[in-house]
């Protein structure tokens, strides 16, 4: 068992935002975690990278590999962060410090987990570059973020994440803020990559159609708590959490308005 | 970097100060310190271009080597306030709570002690002098630049990109070298002008209530002293020093501005973009094309 969170709960104060979580995921499998914004599925994929802000209180336990996450040291966590466990975030243009040359940016992680010198992590961020797509990547990674679009910056998002090969990729909503074609492209590129390295997958979103496109299994989020947790399939078929068969009519609902507007396009 | 009139009248109005500065190492009209009774409050004249003080010394002459102390002050001061300032700045931004709270208190204590005042108290103790100045001053800028870096550095490590860092495996001590002190950096380029423009006006204040340069080493505030005595017998005495000073700590504040201006990365970004993104749309329909075949 890769990732394993027994009865993880998250406090800001006397507000408990993540309450009581449990799941596992094994090496190579994909688990979706939704829910709306709030629910706490943003904190929950945080803990699993031991990402959580200071002034939290976590109890419980997330075991990654057997090692305990929770309360251990940021010289332990350090290790692990990007080199077994690779982060995607929501906003490409924020992940990004817009004064470094976006290079630059790939290669740090291989810098400092794998120990390379300037050249050699310059070169690897080429590489990748070309792996996420990216077209003239010599170009590319002599560029500032600013000087890329949106889609482009999560392609580069993704290549640092994954320039250590990790065991766990955990994509906090890496499409929410990207066009519907592009997002298209970088959905199908997070698939295929991380099936090529093997990589388990953690997978954030408040949209049920792109998690179910995907995972295989769905955490299903709503106010701190999972409510649910079946396979896609199944969810789509029963769900039992009253909250589920919500997400599940509404996401049905927006299919059948576009087979709607398409037949009356035709007529 | 792009270079704004700002930025061109600051930077031409300080180098006019470096230049007497390094004008002075090698040459001045008379001996700054030539005393000749016979000539004493003459009027500008083509010997004496600015005319010559109450004992016949030669001004143009006084001043050219008083920009000396005046910029060794602001460079010197400058250097002591940024060093401390960015360290303690930087160091409680990343400290835990328990350390930040008292030092915070720490820098607010200094803050609210007056530049002078402390100057004074230093000078009674280790007797006046340009050092003196220039430590006093150093130490008191320093709480403002921990201050202003403080809520800098505050803001960066709540950036994306830094949580972003943190999450591809960066300790602290990386995420300020490769990410916090770059992008504070134009922040501190503002600061250190503004700070040196400060410094110079209090050196000038010290040496003027006799606290900062000691003679006989010429020096802007001293020489507005004692000419100010002869206001009444003719404006033009006190007016001299008065304009170095002036155009001296004019140069550094519009030199601060004139860099705000030209390393602002959202200005600099802005401006850009806009040619990247007509490059960019036309270069991405051009992949979807490529794309979808």
């Amino acid at each position: 068992m890769l990732v394993d969170v027994r009865n993880l709960t998250i406090r800001f104060g006397s507000r408990t935002v993540v309450d009581d979580v449990s799941f596992s995921l094994d090496a190579g499998h994909r688990l979706g975690i939704i829910g709306e914004s709030g629910s706490g599925k943003t904190l929950t994929s945080l803990a699993l990278i031991g990402l959580l802000p200071d002034t939290a209180t976590v109890t419980g336990s997330v075991l990654f590999d057997g090692k305990e996450m929770i309360g251990a040291s940021d010289r332990e966590l350090s290790a692990l962060r990007g080199n077994s466990i690779g982060m995607v975030f929501q906003e490409p243009l924020t992940a990004l410090n817009p004064l470094m040359r976006v290079g630059k940016q790939i290669g740090l992680p291989l810098r400092t987990h794998r120990g390379l010198n300037k050249q050699a992590s310059l070169a690897k961020a080429t590489e990748l570059c070309a792996r996420v797509g990216l077209p003239d990547p010599e170009r590319i990674i002599r560029s500032y973020p600013h000087q890329l679009s949106g889609g482009q910056r999560q392609r580069i998002g993704l290549a640092i994440a994954l320039a250590c090969s990790p065991r766990l990729l955990i994509a906090d909503e890496p499409t929410t803020a990207l066009d519907v074609t592009v997002q298209k492209e970088v959905l199908a590129l997070i698939g295929e990559l991380v099936r090529e390295e093997g990589s388990a997958l953690v997978f954030v979103s408040h949209d049920l159609p792109v998690v179910s496109s995907m995972t295989d299994r769905v955490a299903v989020m709503n106010q701190g708590q999972i409510v649910e947790l079946a396979n896609v399939r199944a969810l789509f078929s029963h769900a039992s959490h009253e909250y589920s068969r919500m997400l599940v009519r509404t996401a049905r609902q927006s299919d059948e308005d576009l087979a709607g507007l398409t037949t009356g396009e035709n007529q | 970097m792009k270079f704004n009139r700002t930025l061109i009248i600051g930077v031409s109005f300080v180098g006019f100060s470096c230049f007497l500065a390094l004008l002075s190492l090698v040459w001045t009209p008379f001996d700054p310190l030539e005393i000749n009774p016979d000539i004493s409050l003459a009027r500008p004249s083509a010997v004496h271009w600015l005319g010559t003080d109450e004992n016949g010394r030669d001004i143009l002459s006084n001043i050219i080597v008083g920009s000396r102390a005046t910029l060794l002050t602001g460079v010197l001061s400058v250097a002591i306030c940024m060093l401390v300032g960015v360290t303690v700045g930087v160091a409680t931004a990343i400290s835990p709570r328990w350390v930040e709270s008292p030092a915070v208190f720490g820098i607010d204590i200094v803050l609210a002690l007056p530049t002078v005042l402390f100057a004074i108290v230093l000078a009674a103790v280790y007797g006046p002098s340009t050092l003196t100045a220039i430590v006093a001053i150093g130490i008191a800028l320093s709480a403002s630049v921990a201050q202003v870096t403080r809520r800098e550095v505050n803001v960066v490590l709540l950036a994306d990109y830094v949580t972003a860092a943190r999450s591809s495996g960066s300790g602290t001590w990386r995420i300020v070298r490769k990410h916090v002190l770059p992008n504070i950096r134009s922040s501190l380029f503002v600061q250190a002008s503004g700070a040196c423009a400060i410094a110079i006006l209090a050196e000038s204040t010290l040496s003027y209530l006799g606290l900062g340069t000691t003679p006989p080493a010429p020096s802007w505030g001293r020489m507005m002293a004692s000419l100010q005595q002869f206001l009444l017998i003719d404006p033009i005495f006190p007016l001299w020093p008065g304009l170095a000073i002036v155009i001296t700590v004019l140069g550094f504040n519009l030199l601060g501005d004139g860099l705000r201006e030209a390393l602002d990365p959202t200005l600099r970004a802005s401006e850009e973009t806009a040619v990247d993104d007509e490059l960019r749309s036309a270069s991405s329909t051009g992949t979807t094309n490529a794309g979808s075949h």
